[in-house]
């Protein structure tokens, strides 16, 4: 019924440094910690200027990402327990933000997602935010029936959170939501489902 | 077109038919016993009195009818229009090419008549009498596009141009065939199209789009595209995917001339003078295929074309449950005759 390898669907070309900007603020979560790190050892002489770190401490078995963020010629480091208020306390950083900021987005698809939907909401050119997935590869979907989000979704098809309609997740994604796009799987004939597997790890 | 508008419906009881002009004057999209996607674009030009491309905007004997059930969706599901920020001037752009082309095209039903920017616009049909200032959203009861689109037969979505790209920032989409605008809205050209299989290898879109960010005012371009649907039901969404999905399980040998409809978009996009933006106007045509094999060459053509889809397509198009059953009824409507070239009925 529907098909792979769909255009919308993001991609995360890795960071790179803006040797240009004057401010870099790092949205990451979970083990995008590392490609900030990453991104310090390979290419630190080219981040000139201030430089704060959202970090959304999501990385499970505690790899004390925090601290190893902080050991990094940084101005300050948010350390924060989800990506919800890594993302609220992105909204206040990028607020009083000026011209020549750069904004990086690493770790979930959520996070960078809901990242580059902020810098959206805010006036700049999402294309604009450098980004490099790491981690899990679960998705926020949204049903577009009730257009409710359904959060850390790893599965092909998933119950909605809100509606409990049965949703295909689809490739098909918005930025404008951050969330890819799920319909009812079995809207042809109810309680027909395919079977269910894990695929966004 | 002087008839009467019919009053029929596209929902619950379904009593949607077409008299035989509109029959006739059903815009088929095959032009040969094979489909493929094309860039199958050419100029929005003056077509045969009658036809649907007399006019720019086409309004025909559904007009009323269609115009009921856009005011049902609207109603019950709001995010079916929606307009970022920065589109306000392409709204204006877009009322004004509807207001004054049904004006100029259908003087019996609608005028405008203006005065600087006092406007005063009647549409008879509709019992609508409406002075307004062209530019100031307060003096009308919705935003423009909003406004006009509620009048005016076919989906309509405002492509911003930036950065090379066509965003689509602006739309009202009522009729849809299973794309949502809520999802799609902001999205440019390859983003919104991210779905369709096949085409992007075939660098369909790639052309496209080059030939769009060169449209030029007052030169209008169109399309046609098409899909099938079971029950005349024009609001296809995948919003309401969950309520009209199982129709697709209702077709049986007895009822696919009354049930299975062909489903044809007129396509046409305008350059927008102020804005710069493109105004795309998706204008659908449903026929009954009871209806359509009046014609002796589609009924030739269509089991064809079906019968030759590649598996893709089929899925793509939701025809898969009910196309061996569909092609098994057009059967004996295709007696072997060579047809001719071009969709209109010989």
């Amino acid at each position: 019924m529907l098909v792979d390898g769909i255009k919308s669907r993001p991609q995360y070309p890795g960071l790179t440094a803006d040797a240009f900007a004057k401010v870099h603020v790092f949205a990451a979560d979970g083990d995008g910690a590392q490609a900030v790190i990453d991104l310090f050892e390979r290419q630190g002489r080219d981040i000139n200027g201030r430089v704060i770190v959202v970090y959304a401490d999501t990385a499970p078995g505690a790899p004390d990402y925090a601290s190893r963020l902080e050991a990094l010629p940084v101005e300050l480091v948010h350390c924060m327990p989800t990506v919800a208020t890594a993302i609220t306390r992105l909204v206040g950083v990028l607020n009083v933000a000026r011209m020549g900021t750069r904004i990086y987005a690493s770790g979930t698809e959520t996070m960078i997602g809901l990242t580059v939907q902020l810098a959206q909401e805010l006036g700049m050119d999402p294309a604009t935010v450098i980004t490099e997935h790491r981690g899990s590869r679960a998705r926020r979907v949204q049903c577009v029936h009730c257009k409710g989000m359904t959060e850390n979704v790893t599965t092909n098809i998933v119950t909605c959170a809100h509606c409990g309609l049965s949703l295909l997740v689809r490739d098909h994604y918005s930025k404008r939501r951050a969330a890819f796009q799920g319909v009812c799987v079995d809207a042809e004939v109810r309680g027909e489902i395919p079977e269910i597997t894990e695929i966004f790890k | 077109m002087n008839q009467e508008f019919k009053k029929t419906t596209f929902r619950d009881d379904y009593t949607f038919y077409n008299s035989p002009e509109s029959i006739r004057r059903f815009p088929f999209p095959f032009w040969e016993d094979k489909y493929m996607y094309s860039v199958n674009i050419e100029p929005h030009v003056k077509g045969p009195a009658g036809s649907v491309y007399e006019f720019p905007i086409d309004i025909n004997e559904h007009y009323v009818s269609e115009m009921a059930d856009r005011a049902i969706v609207l109603k019950e599901d709001p995010l079916r229009c929606q307009a970022l920020p920065h589109m306000m001037l392409a709204q204006w752009d877009f009322l004004e090419l509807l207001m004054t082309s049904m004006a100029r095209d259908y003087p019996q039903w609608f005028s405008l008549t203006t005065e600087g920017d006092h406007w005063h616009w009647i549409n008879k049909p509709l019992g609508i009498d409406q002075k307004f200032t062209f530019g100031d959203p307060s003096t009308l009861p919705q935003e423009p596009m909003e406004y006009i689109g509620r009048q005016c037969q076919g989906d309509f979505s405002i492509q911003d141009q930036r950065d090379g790209q066509l965003w689509m920032d602006a739309g009202i989409i009522t009729t849809q065939a299973d794309w949502s605008l809520d999802f799609d809205v902001g999205m440019n050209f390859m983003e919104w199209h991210g779905p369709v299989p096949l085409a992007h290898d075939m660098k369909v879109f790639d052309r496209a789009l080059k030939f769009l960010l060169n449209l030029q005012l007052g030169q209008p371009v169109r399309r046609l595209n098409w899909t099938m649907t079971i029950n005349p039901r024009l609001d296809t969404s995948p919003e309401n995917f969950h309520k009209w999905g199982s129709d697709r399980t209702t077709v049986t040998p007895e009822n696919v001339g009354d049930k299975v409809h062909l489903r044809v978009e007129l396509q046409a996009l305008f350059r927008l003078p102020r804005s710069n933006a493109i105004l795309f106007s998706i204008r659908g045509y449903l026929i009954k295929l009871r209806e359509l094999v009046t014609v002796p060459k589609w009924g030739r053509r269509l089991p064809r074309v079906l019968g030759s889809l590649p598996m893709e397509l089929i899925d793509y198009k939701g025809i898969t449950r009910y196309r061996d059953t569909t092609l098994e009824w057009l059967a004996k409507y295709d007696d072997g005759q060579p047809t001719s070239p071009g969709g209109g009925p010989d």
